[in-house]
């Protein structure tokens, strides 16, 4: 315990992120979204962190502490994280490249294959490929999608605007909003199922 | 040691000229585990509640002893032998038959740590890398598929667990319980098992 708090301390100092302070925080992380960063289902999903691109990463532990984006869970992991420290574990999870997590029901994901590439023009809903990438990694602000737990991806797109964008001021979740409410439950299982596959 | 042997004797004995009729509706195993589980698999000394419990938990922890996996003492002298004989379609039928009995609570430890358990329950301590239980064993301690049930475990139980992964006891492989009890001190697990021998 009171190595674990000595570890912690000195993780927070401004600046730097000592080396085993941040291998303690990893571990910590990892308790949660599984040990090679895969995901996890606990009694809520735990979202795939591994291969996750860094400025999203950053982005929503920011928004995670300014409440911006809602759970309870992360709002206490995130507000006791420094900047250096944040930078470190996004490069950490960054480089990991486990299998995915293999949770999405068994079926076609044909349909969720053509929202994916072609978007559905009617509905006034883009191809994902657009900007996540045809490959479903993301780039920058957007995030990688590939190997995404179902369960987690479902529940991101069914409750987008309830958790996302909380607050006055406008973030980068205003850019999914629209997408997300013109997709139906069932496009909304398909398209999930589809990238929890892509590796 | 002794004690314990002889109470669950004298259990054993409670149940002959007590039958319960929760007996008459189960697998005809269920005689050999009520003689320590008590007769409502409610729990008695050192044998936990299963009453309620999830039953694929109950199905995993059953093949985790059959295969010397879960590996404390009480494992080794009590567990391994009582299901050496129990396959897979039986350990099915017997963790469907406890987990649908409905559980009552110890409510055994200390009421005074009780809130601050529950705080470490719900949010966990972050500067400390204690991870939010509820994150995993959900709002009421209620469990979900083959993550157990904690509210209303007995103290004693759940404080024994609490320690074992630490010293280096396992109860199924890859599972993430040694990482989480390893950050967790003895003030923190009198206060999380004080709290979870309350929840209904
Ligand atoms: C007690 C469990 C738990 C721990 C410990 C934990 N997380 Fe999380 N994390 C979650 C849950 C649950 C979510 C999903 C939140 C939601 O549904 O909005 C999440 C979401 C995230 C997200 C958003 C991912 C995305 O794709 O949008 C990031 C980033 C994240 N966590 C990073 C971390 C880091 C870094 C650590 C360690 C410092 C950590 N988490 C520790 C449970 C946990
Ligand atoms: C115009 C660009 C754009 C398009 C098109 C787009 N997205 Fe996004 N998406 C984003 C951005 C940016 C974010 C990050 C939002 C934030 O910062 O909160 C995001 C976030 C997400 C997330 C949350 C991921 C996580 O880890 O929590 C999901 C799921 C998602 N998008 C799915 C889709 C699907 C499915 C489609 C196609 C139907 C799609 N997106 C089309 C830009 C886009
Ligand atoms: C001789 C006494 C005894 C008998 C008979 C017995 N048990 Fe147990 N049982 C115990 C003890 C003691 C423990 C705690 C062991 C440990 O902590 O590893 C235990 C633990 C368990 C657990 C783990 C519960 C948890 O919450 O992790 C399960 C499941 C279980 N027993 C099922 C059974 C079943 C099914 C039977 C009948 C086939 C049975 N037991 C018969 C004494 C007994
Ligand atoms: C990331 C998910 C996760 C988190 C977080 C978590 N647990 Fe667990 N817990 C499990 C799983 C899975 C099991 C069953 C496998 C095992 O026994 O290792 C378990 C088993 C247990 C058991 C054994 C119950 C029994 O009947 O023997 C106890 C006690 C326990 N957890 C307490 C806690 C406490 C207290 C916390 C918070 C400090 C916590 N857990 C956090 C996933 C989690």
């Amino acid at each position: 315990m009171a190595a674990a708090c000595a570890v912690a301390v000195r993780a927070e100092e401004p600046g730097v992120a000592a080396r085993h302070g941040v291998e303690a925080k990893l571990e910590y992380c990892k308790t949660c979204h599984g040990l090679s960063g895969q995901g996890y289902r606990g009694y809520f999903p735990m979202p795939r962190l591994a291969g996750q691109q860094p400025q999203y990463f950053e982005n929503q532990l920011r928004a995670f502490i300014e409440r911006r984006r809602s759970n309870p869970i992360m709002a206490n992991v995130a507000h006791v994280l420094s900047p250096a420290m944040i930078s470190a574990l996004a490069a950490h999870f960054k480089a990991l490249d486990p299998k995915p997590f293999g949770s999405a029901p068994h079926g076609s994901s044909e349909l969720g294959k053509r929202i994916y590439e072609d978007g559905i023009p009617e509905a006034n809903v883009p191809a994902c490929s657009a900007c996540h990438g045809a490959d479903g990694k993301g780039q920058n602000e957007i995030p990688r999608l590939a190997g995404q737990l179902y369960d987690y991806t479902v529940g991101q797109l069914e409750g987008w605007s309830k958790v996302r964008g909380q607050g006055s001021a406008v973030d980068t979740s205003a850019i999914m909003a629209p997408t997300s409410h013109n997709l139906t439950k069932s496009q909304v299982e398909a398209v999930a199922a589809y990238v929890a596959r892509l590796q | 040691m002794k004690r314990i042997g002889l109470t669950i004797l004298v259990l054993a004995f409670a149940g002959w000229t007590a039958p319960s009729s929760a007996w008459e509706d189960g697998p005809a195993q269920v005689r050999n585990c009520t003689w320590c589980h008590g007769m409502a698999g409610q729990g008695y000394t050192v044998a936990p509640r299963l009453a309620g419990q999830r039953p694929d938990y109950l199905e995993s922890q059953i093949k985790s002893f059959r295969e010397h996996t879960r590996d404390n003492p009480f494992s080794k002298q009590y567990m391994w032998s009582a299901v050496a004989a129990v396959g897979p379609l039986e350990a099915r039928d017997l963790a469907v038959y406890f987990a649908s009995i409905a559980p009552k609570p110890a409510s055994d430890g200390d009421r005074q740590l009780a809130a601050r358990g529950r705080t470490i329950y719900l949010e966990g301590i972050p500067e400390a890398n204690v991870a939010s239980c509820y994150a995993c064993h959900g709002p009421n301690a209620e469990g979900v598929r083959d993550i157990p049930r904690l509210g209303g475990l007995a103290f004693p139980y759940l404080k024994m667990r609490l320690e074992q992964w630490s010293q280096g006891y396992h109860s199924g492989t890859g599972t993430p319980m040694p990482t989480v009890a390893r950050s967790l001190g003895p003030a923190e697990i009198d206060a999380l098992a004080s709290y979870l021998s309350f929840v209904r």
